[in-house]
């Protein structure tokens, strides 16, 4: 009998279409946009990520996130220092300038002063160079992706990407880059600079106040949110676990930009749509097969049976749409470059798949009552 | 629907098996009344029917459009609930059986040719020839194979693989009689089988139905207006306004009257002469009618009457 069924709904054809293409369409919208958004979300708090050796963000009580910091005097080292139970504490500079190249374009970077001793904070996957030379005169390392696109260089016939050996001039200060890192690109993919805390000062001579952050290691067997407290108690600033400051700065930025708002608002319209057509185009497909489950009916198909079959068409719709939507996704996802910057997690598969079942199921259990509530004496009117 | 039984689970209530032999009707009804909607909209469409169908016998129900034989087949097919009265179907009685018991025991024992025939377009010929034996759980491919042979059957054995679409009316039809007789049903129930044919299809569909259609001790319940079949009949009993008026031969209801005999089984004493007022010249002179036993004016309108 389900053979029969989908027979029946692969025989009108426009519709089945019609079904299959809206449910694509959003599982397409439902699976991408949330990958996308995903993505962004991640980039936003990337440098924590990357920094995974710190327990402990020490920062100005002012500080919002990771992007919002506020600065504060290298004195406040020492006391971070100072807390029973820190392993060890180290500076993190970030901030902005101007960077001019060598064909004489100013291109605005971001900025990452570490350690000099330690060289904590600076990213380990190097594609080229090494981060040991920032240790040398002048040193700066870049990120791959800046290297390539923003930084590129203009020689006679194109662009090549920046390398190590150029040189760069960083207020007004001669730059050598030492190194090429593979660094997770930004929210606002903005070139990136590595160097030395120490050169951050010589780069900006005049600011008195260049620490960020304090990256604290607690020491074997503290517990990471009680030492945060304590650093927070006895220095008075504001210091926050890993995962905290995460969350604090996925939150910052989510109250921060409407960004919800517009993935959200697409997001439901799609799954709106999807299921309006959907419902709809399926609601119409069986009033037209009405007759034929009427003719089922009366030959004695059970009510049970009658379900099964409208719930197996309803099951092959979902199935096509979201299998052509998921791959649409996933071939964009794939694209050289990554241009989207897409994230499709196995969460927002599953959600995205539940929501299509559902529209499915909703639909169906509508054709199921009008098929249900057929009396079927109606085989014989005409 | 897997099992290889070809028969249908049939629930919780167990059925006294059909009865064999000619001597059980195959049909039953008793003091059937149908009523459509409530209060002043109500529609009488049966105003106290009785009538027996015997085994291995063709029975045609006539009379005027709106009279009720719609409404007294899907009763007789176990698809409609009279409001009063029993139907005994092959010895059960419908209105003693739950839906799905009963949705099985038409699957089992019931073939339905329509009008309109009502063969699904998205399956070709056989498979919707098939479709009765898998309601019934047959299995796929016997389902096929049993339907190819009805349709051979009915001289369609070339067009196993056509589309309902690309046959004639006549072809359809004869694909739909293939598909009322596939499961081997004792009763088989056709409602205006004809009249969507022309006159040379009509009389082949007669013939076919003529043929197949009362071997075996199986019952044929046929409505129509078509004249043209009447004496495929054994017996036609003459609706009007919701009662059965006159039942008889069709050569006494044709007006010969004289010495017309009715070869019909006469159960229940329903052989009787008829005094029937509104009936036409048959009953003037007095042939071998039937009488109806709530016979009475069936002239007026029948929705007009509470
Ligand atoms: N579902 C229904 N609801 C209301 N009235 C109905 C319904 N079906 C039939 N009727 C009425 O019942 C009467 C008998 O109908 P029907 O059995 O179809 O007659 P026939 O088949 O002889 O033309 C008619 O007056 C018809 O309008
Ligand atoms: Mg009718």
């Amino acid at each position: 009998m389900y053979q029969i069924a989908l027979k029946m709904l692969l025989a009108n054809r426009g519709k089945y279409l019609g079904m299959v293409l809206s449910l694509a369409f959003t599982s397409l919208i439902m699976t991408q946009q949330p990958a996308v958004f995903a993505s962004i979300l991640t980039r936003t708090y990337g440098l924590i990520d990357d920094i995974a050796i710190a327990d402990i963000w020490v920062m100005d009580p002012q500080a919002q996130s990771v992007d919002e910091s506020k600065a504060m005097p290298d004195t406040r080292l020492s006391l971070v220092r100072s807390v029973s139970g820190v392993e060890w504490a180290v500076p993190l500079h970030k901030g902005q300038l101007k960077a001019r190249l060598p064909d004489g374009n100013t291109v605005g970077c971001g900025l990452i002063g570490v350690d000099d001793v330690s060289l904590i904070g600076a990213p380990g996957d190097m594609k080229s160079g090494s981060m040991a030379d920032l240790r040398m005169s002048d040193a700066v390392v870049v990120d791959a992706e800046g290297a390539a696109k923003r930084l590129a260089v203009q020689v006679d016939g194109g662009m090549r990407p920046l390398a190590v050996g150029d040189g760069l001039e960083v207020n007004d200060h001669h730059a050598v880059v030492v190194g090429v890192a593979n660094a997770t690109p930004t929210f606002q993919s903005q070139p990136m600079l590595y160097t030395t805390y120490s050169r951050v000062k010589l780069f900006n001579k005049s600011e008195r106040k260049l620490m960020s952050f304090v990256l604290v290691k607690a020491q074997k067997g503290q517990d990471h949110r009680r030492l945060a407290a304590r650093i927070a108690s006895e220095t008075g600033l504001t210091a926050l676990t890993a995962d905290d400051f995460r969350a604090r700065t996925l939150r910052h930025f989510i109250k921060r930009t409407a960004i919800i708002m517009h993935f959200g608002t697409t997001i439901l319209m799609s799954f709106c749509i999807g299921a309006v057509v959907t419902g709809l185009m399926f609601h119409n497909f069986t009033q037209d097969a009405l007759r034929h489950f009427g003719v089922l009916k009366a030959m004695g198909t059970d009510d049970r049976t009658l379900l099964l079959m409208i719930l197996s068409q309803a099951l092959l719709v979902a199935g096509t749409g979201f299998g052509i939507g998921v791959g649409m996704a996933m071939i964009m996802g794939n694209l050289p470059g990554d241009p989207m910057g897409m994230r499709l997690s196995p969460t927002i598969l599953l959600v995205g798949g539940g929501a299509v079942l559902s529209i499915t199921l909703v639909s169906a259990a509508l054709s199921i009552r009008q098929v249900l509530r057929l009396e079927p004496a109606i085989v014989f009117k005409q | 629907m897997t099992n290889t039984d070809m028969r249908p689970r049939l629930g919780a209530v167990a059925l006294s098996p059909a009865p064999e032999g000619g001597a059980d009707p195959a049909v039953v009804c008793a003091g059937l009344r149908k009523r459509y909607g409530e209060g002043a909209t109500a529609v009488h469409a049966l105003r106290g029917v009785d009538l027996t169908v015997q085994r291995g016998e063709l029975l045609m129900l006539v009379g005027p459009s709106g009279c009720g034989k719609t409404t007294l087949i899907s009763v007789m097919a176990g698809i409609l609930d009279p409001t009063e009265g029993s139907c005994r179907i092959l010895g059960q009685d419908m209105t003693a059986l739950a839906p799905r018991p009963r949705a099985a025991f038409r699957a089992r024992n019931i073939g339905f040719v329509f009008q309109a025939y009502n063969l699904n377009p998205a399956l070709t010929a056989a498979e919707n020839v098939s479709v009765p034996l898998r309601i019934c759980g047959a299995p796929v491919r016997e389902a096929m194979r049993k339907a190819e042979a009805a349709l051979d059957m009915v001289g369609l054995g070339d067009k196993v693989e056509s589309a309902p679409g690309d046959l004639s009316g006549g072809q359809q039809q004869r694909v739909a009689i293939a598909r009322a007789l596939v499961h081997e049903p004792q009763l088989i129930v056709c409602d205006e089988p004809t009249s969507a044919l022309d006159h040379a299809n009509g009389q082949r569909v007669m013939e076919l139905l003529r043929r197949v259609g009362t071997v075996d001790g199986r019952a044929l319940v046929i409505v129509t207006h078509d004249a043209r079949i009447f004496d495929f009949a054994d017996r036609i009993a003459e609706l009007d306004d919701g009662r059965v008026t006159r039942v008889g031969t069709p050569g006494a209801l044709a007006g010969a009257g004289h010495g017309a005999t009715d070869p019909g089984p006469a159960p229940d004493g329903e052989d009787m002469p008829a005094v029937a007022p509104c009936a036409g010249p048959v009953d003037a002179a007095g042939g071998a009618m039937a009488d109806a036993p709530h016979g009475g004016n069936g002239c007026r309108p029948s929705a007009a009457r509470p």
